[in-house]
């Protein structure tokens, strides 16, 4: 069968394809312009340099998207078939190095750009006044230890681990440095200080996300991860877990409440004379 | 070059040698296309179940035992449906599908180097396919890990939770067969492309599409070994009381596990390295296709065949670089994720060639809107949307936010989901001719199209806002978190796009089995192409050239030649041979 004249080329699916990648584009820039379902404001200098960093990938991508899809829409309105001869060329040397070049440095200078926003999450050692909290993940539930008073961590044994008699994390019994720890389902920390967590899991894989923070960190069992953070802002922040941890993964769930610090004091004080 | 003696072979003449147990490239091919044809259509149903309790998490589902969809129960679709889309119709369809079917073709051989582990690479996928489907029905159902299926919690047994007894053994198995079988297959493509092209058939001048399927299977070739010794350790660690991924001091329902010494992240190490060049197993073929025809139906050379050869190659070489990527909230070590970061910005650059290359391909063409060259369109529209959305997902302080969310889900459903789709697409609307005889039908190939272009951009553009705005992937509930449930008009939305594309596609399944019988028959080369699958029957004879072999004397895409009478100008016609204008 040869293909009948009248499917050559018509002006119909042309100027419709055209229309709906412009469609597309219009849809898309309006909706990152007009900030439909924006993520919250960050709460740490740390989340707003990883924003930055969004940002300038979204001005970087956008200007592609949008110049590569109304090109790829002018090309098939303009060069549809009307009967007219096509423009053999193999291709131009000049022009595949000229765009080789150009996304080399765009791509590679937004990756190197990047770099510091993640030097600053994970590179840098918290500063000596951070406040250490552990946190350790299991199914599905987060436990947020202090160390009390003697600002000392008790040891941990797994054999220990008892939800039922108070014990969730397995805090050695023997370990004096352990009597004093403090155990609570939410953490609390003050506000404008440094925070290290240090990031734990007694069963599978689970992960601790804070969107104000722009900060998420898998819990590995067998691994204690450090992360840290500053808090600029007094708030009650949603933990959610989001790395698939089991039938009750999206029930996995805690707050962040960043107080002031008397607020603060109070609350290890109640804590402490709770234990 | 080539001594086609070696892989000839008579014609067999029973049913089952035939159609079942056939050796034939063009037989297995169809069968691995019609695997892959079944399994889409399961993967499309669970897709639809899961869309559907996104937004009705309560309703009443007869079929469901109990009336209302678990949490396990959804998990459980997220896995199957992930695994059966990755593996048995992104990997099997380009590749095992059209690939074994039209690589020999279009290089001019007889078959396969290797017919009969050809038939072993189709049977033992098939019976992959039985295993992940008996995942279903085992006591326990189907595995809720994901089909990444990190350890511990696919690594240990039924007490990390439902469907992770019988169903992930069942998962295990069967990727392990699906990889020993890609790996046969691989080596088949390999030893097929290098030594059995036709005469004059250089590397430079195969089709496209060969580049693609060559480069696939050197990628298959060094990935499935990798996920089948990881599969082979998990099943030790969950049946042997070995402990490759399993560290000491594992609580689980306050019971101490016997496990020590072994690392969750190997799992991820492992699972990666192989996971990433799958994503481009699955696209690179689609390039290909995308490729073809394009400049089949611009009527033009494709633009810079060179540089898109090599950025074939390039985007199979950095994809072995940049499996790291996945894992930058991982527990891996920082300094190695903004290593990897660089790499798979670096990705971006043959990606951005390419799509360079496919609109000057475009430029100055003679544009036919057939069937298949609108799925060619939509594949480059589709990989742009999806690829640059990588380019955030690529940079670790940004992937602090985006981690895990829909966007991420949106972004692998685009480039590698969709786009690849829209290369089978092309691909069948292209091929079927050649394939079956017979011309599909082209108006209900244009509503095909219509609908599924605007219905996958309406599932998926949104699905990114979901994700910047915080919405977590494998979430069977967004009750229990304050923010979700603003996000749910947008739910909402994607799930009705979601109902009517999938609706959309049984036009396709009409249009295949309705044509295979009633479409108009088909000449030896209804689209005025070039390439050697073109000059024989449709469908090709049992050693696809009855005898006369050809040679090869120019590139693949030699249209509109300046000085030459018809407007292409195929890569068998000796100089002589062509017809010049008056």
């Amino acid at each position: 069968m040869r293909i009948r004249k009248r499917d050559d080329g018509s002006a119909a699916p042309a100027a419709t394809l055209a229309l709906l990648l412009v469609i597309l584009v219009v849809v898309t820039v309006y909706y990152f312009v007009a900030h439909l379902y924006p993520a919250p404001p960050p709460i740490t200098s740390v989340g707003a340099a990883v924003d930055h960093q969004y940002d300038l990938t979204l001005y970087v991508t956008g200007t592609v998207f949008v110049l590569s899809q109304l090109g790829l829409a002018f090309a098939v309105f303009r060069f549809r078939d009307h009967g007219q001869q096509a423009n053999f060329t193999r291709g131009n040397n000049t022009l595949e190095l000229f765009w080789t070049s150009a996304t080399i440095i765009l791509f590679l200078g937004l990756g190197f750009l990047g770099r510091k926003a993640w030097a600053d999450t994970r590179f840098t050692e918290p500063a000596a006044n951070a406040i250490h909290v552990e946190v350790t993940a299991n199914q599905f539930v987060f436990n947020f230890r202090y160390p009390g008073p003697d600002g000392k961590f008790g040891k941990l044994d797994p054999k220990q681990i008892s939800p039922s008699t108070g014990n969730p994390v397995g805090i050695d019994p023997n370990d004096p440095a352990g009597k004093d720890d403090i155990v609570v389902p939410t953490l609390t920390v003050p506000v404008n200080r440094q925070v290290e967590l240090l990031i734990r899991s007694q069963d599978v894989i689970h992960n601790f996300f804070v969107r104000e923070l722009r900060l998420q960190q898998d819990a590995v069992p067998g691994m204690v991860i450090p992360i840290h953070f500053m808090p600029e802002q007094v708030g009650q922040y949603e933990i959610v877990c989001t790395q698939l941890c089991g039938l009750g993964h999206s029930r996995m769930h805690s707050y962040l409440n960043v107080v002031s610090d008397s607020d603060y004091e109070n609350f290890l004080k109640q804590q402490a004379a709770g234990q | 070059m080539s001594s086609h003696a070696q892989s000839a072979h008579a014609a067999p003449t029973g049913f089952v040698s035939k159609y079942i147990f056939s050796t034939d490239h063009k037989v297995i091919g169809i069968q691995y296309f019609l695997l892959a044809l079944t399994a889409v259509v399961v993967g499309i149903v669970l897709s639809v179940l899961m869309r559907f309790h996104l937004v009705w998490p309560n309703a009443h589902l007869p079929f469901v035992s109990g009336g209302q969809m678990t949490q396990e129960q959804y998990l459980a679709l997220v896995t199957m449906h992930g695994t059966i889309m990755v593996f048995f119709v992104l990997t099997t369809a380009p590749q095992g599908g059209f690939g074994n079917y039209f690589l020999p073709i279009q290089i001019g051989a007889p078959d396969m180097a290797f017919p009969r582990l050809n038939m072993l690479s189709f049977w033992v996928t098939f019976l992959a396919f039985v295993a992940i489907l008996a995942a279903f029905v085992v006591p326990g159902g189907a595995p809720i890990s994901g089909w990444t299926a990190y350890t511990p919690l696919s690594g240990i047994g039924e007490v990390t939770g439902p469907g992770e007894g019988w169903g992930q053994t069942m998962w295990i198995i069967s990727i392990s067969l699906f990889c020993l079988a890609s790996l046969l297959g691989a080596l088949n493509f390999i030893a097929t492309l290098i030594d059995m092209r036709a005469p004059g058939m250089t590397l430079m001048r195969m089709p496209l599409t060969c580049w693609g399927w060559f480069v696939t299977a050197i990628l298959g070739l060094l990935a499935f070994g990798i996920l089948l010794a990881g599969g082979i350790l998990l099943l030790l660690d969950r049946s042997a009381g070995t402990s490759f991924f399993l560290p000491y001091g594992l609580v689980i329902n306050d019971q101490l596990q016997n496990h020590s010494g072994g690392s969750p992240l190997l799992w991820q190490h492992l699972f990666w390295f192989f996971g990433h060049p799958e994503v481009y197993i699955a696209i690179l073929p689609g390039m290909g296709v995308a490729s073809h025809v394009l400049s089949t139906f611009a009527r033009k050379p494709v633009y810079g065949y060179r540089a898109m050869a090599m950025a074939i190659c390039g985007i199979g070489f950095l994809g072995f670089m940049v499996w790291g990527h996945h894992m930058f909230v991982s527990g891996m070590s920082p300094y190695s994720g903004f290593a990897f970061s660089v790499l798979t910005m670096s990705i971006g650059v043959p990606s951005a060639i390419k799509t360079f290359n496919w609109l000057g391909t475009l430029w100055g063409g003679k544009i036919q809107f057939r069937s298949p060259m609108l799925f060619a369109l939509g594949f480059v529209s589709l990989f742009v949307s999806g690829g640059l959305s990588g380019l955030f997902l690529a940079q670790p302080a940004v992937d602090n936010l985006l981690h895990a969310t829909y966007y991420v889900v949106a972004h692998f459903h685009l480039v590698m989901g969709v786009a690849a789709i829209f290369g089978i697409f092309a691909a069948t609307y292209f091929w079927f001719p050649k394939m079956f005889g017979r011309m599909m039908n082209e108006p209900l190939g244009k509503v095909h199209f219509w609908l599924t272009f605007v219905g996958t951009y309406c599932i998926f553009m949104p699905m990114h806002f979901v994700g910047i705005a915080g919405g977590i992937r494998r979430y069977a509930d967004a009750s229990a978190v304050a923010y979700l449930a603003k996000l749910q008009p947008l739910h909402l939305f994607m799930t009705i796009a979601a109902f009517i594309t999938a609706a959309a596609q049984l036009i396709f399944i009409f249009n295949f089995f309705w044509s295979l019988k009633f479409g108009a028959r088909a000449s030896k080369n209804p689209w005025n192409a070039t390439t050697l699958e073109w000059t024989t029957d449709s469908p090709p004879p049992h050693d696809n050239f009855s005898g006369d072999f050809p040679s090869v004397y120019r590139g693949p895409y030699e249209f509109s030649v300046p000085g030459t009478k018809e407007d292409f100008v195929p890569q068998h016609l000796a100089p002589a041979q062509v017809a010049r204008a008056k």
